[in-house]
């Protein structure tokens, strides 16, 4: 039998996965689980997605052949550019589906969690679109760190609260919203970021976000006569947009999936976000993956520059696929993609998100061969970070 | 077990107090277990401190996270309470979050707790489910109980189920929130106790999640076979330490409603 990429019913990726929920969002998640597929597979569902992802978010985004730094790296490199799709990042993708399922299931209030602030935006902004309320939960630290998101949420019409509690980032932005949700479970949909979280999360948002692997697909095909490339590059926060990128090709094990995960100031160097290489089993926002966690079963505060990769887990798909062997992920340090966004910069004339100079940094660690065609994931731009990068690159 | 057992058997009016192991000093726990039961607490639960405990509220939080700046862990809680069988005798109940305890490794961890004397978990992002399908032999062997939340969304046919796997009490969850203080009861809350109270269920339940003083008490044993106080006492530890007449009088003073100068 060949090993199966898709959660069984209960949730679980091999061991990973599930939902390990206290009792209060029980029937939240039992009510979303009964009728997200079904939704999803209706036609009302899929008609409404396809014509808001082509005339509002401006899919299909381009896959572009990108000559120069093909030259620099001696192979066939294919920009998957998220970062032209409405909002700048691949997470409206995913906040347009999850609206579209929020108003069938007849919730009126949103509530959503953010790192670097793209997620937040992008829920921001369907809920002005569908004239929804909207609350986000946001990190101090996160806060500070991406002023600008934050101002553009408030310019949407978004409530943007303060997570104080524990590291003030991402993981805890995450916890704000579960308590809220717990607070509030008959009006309220939370609308998750990424392929994490209790099932069905991790797979809800999985199939949203394979619209990148589904075009990359027949992009591929009718410029290169195949669809399927050598490698499918993409960056892992929690792992939304290499989910997306990954999807279609994951029963095709020619085609190597590389995710790119941040190892901060180095992997020994304590600040770290690399849950992958350091993390060991156990439970986070209930679900059963690899999170960074001291000796004692504390989740550690992760570390990186990129605030969208500033997270202490990893979505359980994306645990499965590397006990599997059927991805590979690398670290990739704050310095290497501070380089690597450089290199895009002047090679390409594209400013990258920091997440996803992380992506284009992992191909310095792979052996590309000229004939290769290498698909890299652009997930976002890079204006949120403009601080970030002027302050590291001396651009002052 | 036999000892949560037979105290919902032969009494009323049952007052658990929770505190965060750890808070406010590291070593205050067993001082406060000791203190809890002379002010006339019926049974304890004991907070295993976590870094990311979502169904808890601000205060809670706190604690915890000061918990762990004191150095508090699961293996530092069973040093602590390695001889409070000879110490204490109303029944403890440990109540944390399940990542420590998978770390610990969960068989040790329950074989710990029997050693220790626990009575009872409460682990609120372990689910009914998981419990069945993995974890209920091992709860079993060891004769320690695992105690369910149901909430006002629980549907019925899960109460039922919920109950039917019970082995001590269940853990009523007094409105849709995270644990905290709040005022009074409302009409809504009477009704959902009152709906649960005429479904007869085969365990007895406590209630819990936002009572913090003797009114709310007094009312909502007359709806269940008593209540749990976590967020205010926490709060009057805070306020007050773990000095040992304060906390009695705390204690008294929920039980009765008489008031004792500290
Ligand atoms: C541009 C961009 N890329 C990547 C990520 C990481 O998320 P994920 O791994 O879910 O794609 C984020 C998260 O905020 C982001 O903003």
């Amino acid at each position: 039998m060949s090993t199966s990429f898709h959660p069984d019913k209960k949730g679980f990726y091999g061991p990973f996965g599930g939902a390990y929920i206290p009792e209060m969002l029980i029937p939240n998640i039992e009510s979303l689980k009964k009728k997200y597929l079904k939704i999803l597979n209706s036609d009302t569902f899929r008609k409404s997605f396809k014509t808001l992802l082509e005339d509002y978010a401006g899919r299909p985004t381009p896959l572009y052949y990108a000559t120069r730094l093909s030259e620099h790296y001696g192979c066939n490199i294919w920009l998957k550019r998220e970062d032209l799709a409405h909002t700048g990042s691949h997470k409206i993708n995913n906040t347009i589906g999850q609206i579209l399922l929020a108003r069938e299931m007849g919730k009126k209030r949103i509530i959503a969690e953010t790192g670097a602030g793209q997620h937040g935006v992008a829920t921001a902004t369907v809920c002005a679109l569908m004239g929804l309320k909207c609350v986000v939960y946001m990190g101090e630290t996160d806060i500070e760190r991406q002023a600008p998101n934050v101002a553009r949420m408030k310019m949407l019409g978004a409530e943007v609260k303060t997570a104080i509690s524990g590291s003030r980032t991402l993981k805890d932005a995450t916890n704000e919203a579960l308590r809220d949700w717990i607070a509030n479970p008959l009006n309220t949909y939370y609308l998750i970021g990424s392929v994490v979280g209790p099932h069905p999360y991790p797979d809800l948002v999985a199939r949203l976000q394979s619209v990148i692997s589904g075009e990359i697909q027949w992009q591929l095909r009718n410029k290169t006569g195949k669809a399927e490339p050598d490698y499918v590059v993409a960056c892992v926060g929690g792992g939304s947009n290499a989910a997306g990128s990954f999807y279609h090709y994951l029963s095709t094990p020619e085609v190597k999936l590389i995710g790119a995960e941040a190892s901060g100031q180095g992997l020994t160097s304590g600040k770290t976000a690399a849950s992958i290489a350091l993390g060991e089993t156990g439970v986070i926002h209930g679900s059963m993956t690899y999170l960074m966690q001291t000796d004692d079963g504390q989740i550690t505060e992760p570390y990186s520059i990129s605030a969208g990769l500033d997270y202490p887990g990893i979505g359980p798909l994306h645990a499965w696929l590397n006990q599997t062997g059927r991805a590979r992920y690398l670290s990739v340090t704050d310095q290497e993609a501070l380089d690597a966004a450089l290199l895009i910069t002047r090679k390409e004339g594209i400013i990258p998100a920091l997440e996803s100079a992380h992506a284009l940094a992992a191909l310095d660690q792979l052996e590309l061969k000229s004939e290769q065609n290498v698909v890299v994931t652009i997930s976002g731009r890079g204006d949120k970070d403009m601080k970030a990068y002027m302050e590291k690159l001396k651009l002052l | 077990m036999k000892k949560l057992i037979s105290l919902f058997k032969q009494k009323r009016n049952l007052l658990s107090v929770y505190f965060t192991a750890g808070f406010p000093e590291l070593n205050s726990t067993v001082p406060i277990l000791k203190a809890l039961e002379e002010g006339g607490a019926d049974f304890v639960e004991i907070g295993m401190p976590y870094s990311d405990p979502l169904a808890d509220g601000p205060v809670i939080q706190n604690s915890s996270s000061r918990a762990l700046t004191n150095g508090m862990s699961l293996k530092v809680l069973f040093e602590q309470l390695k001889d409070i069988k000879q110490q204490v005798s109303i029944p403890l109940i440990l109540m944390g979050y399940l990542n420590p305890v998978l770390k610990f490794g969960f068989n040790a961890f329950i074989e710990r707790c029997k050693e220790t004397g626990i009575s009872g978990l409460i682990i609120p992002d372990l689910p009914y489910e998981t419990y069945i399908e993995k974890y209920e032999p091992v709860f079993a062997r060891n004769k320690i109980s695992n105690i369910f939340l149901i909430t006002p969304q629980t549907p019925k046919q899960r109460i039922l189920n919920l109950d039917q796997a019970s082995t001590s009490f269940l853990y009523m969850v007094s409105s849709a929130a995270v644990t905290g203080t709040r005022q009074g009861l409302s009409k809504r809350q009477i009704k959902y106790f009152k709906r649960i109270n005429s479904m007869k269920l085969s365990t007895p339940r406590m209630v819990g999640f936002g009572i913090s003083n003797h009114e709310t008490f007094k009312e909502v044993c007359q709806y269940a076979h008593g209540a749990i106080v976590g967020s205010a006492f926490i709060k009057h530890l805070e306020n007050y330490g773990h000095d040992q007449e304060a906390i009695i009088n705390f204690v008294k003073n929920l039980k009765t409603g008489e008031q004792t100068d500290i």
